[in-house]
């Protein structure tokens, strides 16, 4: 599958938010999405519920601008829907609502659902037969504050779930000192890795990375703006 | 039909001492072996009724261990691949917990599962408050699209369940202690007339509390429903049947289906009572049967109430009780 155009991705987005494009650039879930949805996932945009596609969750619903952006750009859906963002008529709300946009497998936006979800998936997967097919869960830094998030990190290492895998954009928003990121996953069982989301051949090697029987965290590192 | 008689629409059979929750759970991993789409998520309680199922069926059945919020999501995952969740735990660990879960991951998301709860309002008498779940129906009722189904016996559990568990909606199944001793034919979405009175007061008995309040009016003139679907509200068959003064004995909160039932009648003016759990905390240890006394529950305090309600109307036999 062809990488995506950085510059049409912001251009997109762009329209949807009408931040310029220098602000667009560091959207922090940006460089992940380009990578996820350029080179990683597999999907058939036209058959958004085709069954051998890979599963992406953005647990972190807010800011799905990116998110909006890169559908829009692999043409799950029409460009011109972008400059309806939070309208009245539009389908692109402020979180992502999967009963609207084709694309989206899970409505989030309250914190800490989208990995007790993936986890599901990840089972649900193994039970279908779907051995190839990964599910991949987005969250923030922060968004690791929820309790719910870390049941979930204890449970996935014991159901061998390989099949998942976790992306914490780590932009550095947690009021609550969140580090240190790989100890604290390895120690759960779960095979971690930390890289600088500006580098997007590191970024590839991560997420294409599947352990053989560990689920497996790529923390994402994101500078804050003007950081 | 003449009034006060017992209207044979369903047909009795004699409940099983078996309680609900071993009838219910060998029936769920029954359905689990039946149906390649059932999956299967508890919450570290009623393992042994599940140990074949776990042996047979390891992909697609999960003890999560005591992680509720985990539990529901887990479940919604499941469900968005296509398959029908059952999940299974305490009622206040069910609900109460992981209610957002429950709010979002299946109500906004409009996705099927059966929940499966144990220790209806105060069954687990002895743990105290932090385990009594009186308000569970009232809460589980507000999400869109929830059908909450309130059996009271075992069998109309087991019927209800494999009735309802395919369905692409939420399913709250709320199972008690306290069993009635013949069970009816019900039908999810479906209330049962038992009696017809004629002296418009409607008494509408709500799983558990049928045997009850059936021996609460043996000298009460009033039409009975049964009803073991309490949302959505069978507010048809209620309007036709209702007269001007209802009178709903419920297991759980007490007011919990005033709404319900008011929505029913339009700008039909009609009496209300609500007879249920009281909003407080139990502080009683011992029975079930010595808490229904505390909650007036109990069949003379039920009798008693039902008298003070109907007293005006002349509905109610002149014999003291």
């Amino acid at each position: 599958m062809s990488g995506l155009n950085r510059d049409e991705v912001v251009r997109l987005a762009s329209l949807a938010t009408g931040d310029e494009k220098h602000e667009v650039s560091s959207y922090s879930t940006l460089d992940v999405l380009m990578v996820l949805y350029g080179r990683v996932l597999r999907f058939d945009s036209d058959r958004p519920d085709w069954e051998e596609r890979d599963r992406f969750i953005l647990s972190k619903g807010h800011g799905p601008s990116a998110f909006y952006a890169v559908l829009a750009a692999r043409g799950f859906f029409p460009e011109e829907w972008l400059s309806t963002f939070m309208a009245r008529e539009g389908r692109l709300g402020g979180h992502p609502d999967r009963r609207l946009i084709p694309g989206v497998e899970a409505s989030t936006g309250s914190l800490g659902h989208g990995l007790g979800l993936s986890v599901g998936i990840g089972l649900a997967l193994r039970a279908k037969g779907l051995e190839k097919q990964r599910v991949f869960c987005l969250t923030g830094d922060a968004e690791l504050n929820e309790g719910s998030n870390w049941e979930a990190i204890l449970v996935a290492p014991q159901l061998r779930l390989s099949n998942l895998t976790l992306v914490v954009i780590d932009n550095h928003s947690s009021s609550i000192p969140m580090g240190p990121w790989e100890d604290k996953f390895m120690s759960f069982g779960w095979h971690a890795r930390a890289v600088d989301s500006r580098d997007h051949e590191q970024l590839y090697g991560a997420l294409s990375y599947r352990d053989a029987e560990w689920p497996a965290v790529v923390i994402a590192d994101v500078q804050p703006v003007g950081g | 039909m003449a009034p006060g008689a017992e209207l044979p629409s369903t047909i009795p059979s004699v409940t099983t001492a078996t309680g609900m929750r071993e009838r219910v759970c060998r029936a769920a991993a029954q359905l689990l072996l039946e149906d390649e789409r059932v999956s299967i998520v508890l919450g570290e309680i009623s393992i042994p009724y599940f140990e074949e199922a776990f042996r047979r069926a390891p992909e697609r059945i999960f003890n999560v261990g005591i992680m509720e919020q985990t539990m529901v999501g887990v479940a919604a995952g499941l469900a968005m691949e296509g398959f029908h969740p059952i999940v299974h735990t305490i009622a206040p660990f069910l609900v109460e917990r992981p209610f957002e879960q429950l709010k979002i991951d299946f109500g906004y998301q409009e996705l099927g599962g059966t929940f499966i709860s144990v220790g209806a309002s105060y069954d687990y008498v002895v743990e105290g408050t932090t385990h009594h779940s009186p308000a569970d129906v009232a809460l589980v009722s507000t999400i869109p699209g929830f059908e909450v189904l309130v059996p009271g016996t075992a069998t109309e559990a087991v019927s209800l369940l494999r009735a309802s568990y395919a369905s692409n909606r939420g399913k709250y199944l709320r199972l008690s202690e306290r069993q009635n001793p013949i069970s009816h034919e019900v039908q999810p979405g479906r209330t049962e007339v038992l009696r017809r009175g004629a002296s418009g007061a409607t008494i509408i008995a709500v799983g558990p509390m049928l045997r009850p309040v059936q021996d609460a009016m043996e000298d009460i003139d009033a039409t009975l429903l049964y009803v073991t679907t309490v949302a959505p509200f069978d507010s048809v068959t209620v309007a036709r049947e209702a007269g001007d003064h209802v009178i709903v004995v419920e297991p759980f909160l007490q007011g919990t289906l005033a709404a319900s039932v008011m929505e029913c009648f339009g700008s039909r003016p009609v009496r209300l009572t609500c007879i249920g759990v009281p909003r407080t905390n139990f502080r009683t240890y011992g029975s079930r049967e010595d808490l229904d006394v505390v909650a007036g529950l109990d069949v003379p305090t039920l009798k008693r109430r039902l008298y003070e309600a109907l007293e005006t109307r002349g509905a109610a036999s002149t014999r003291a009780v």
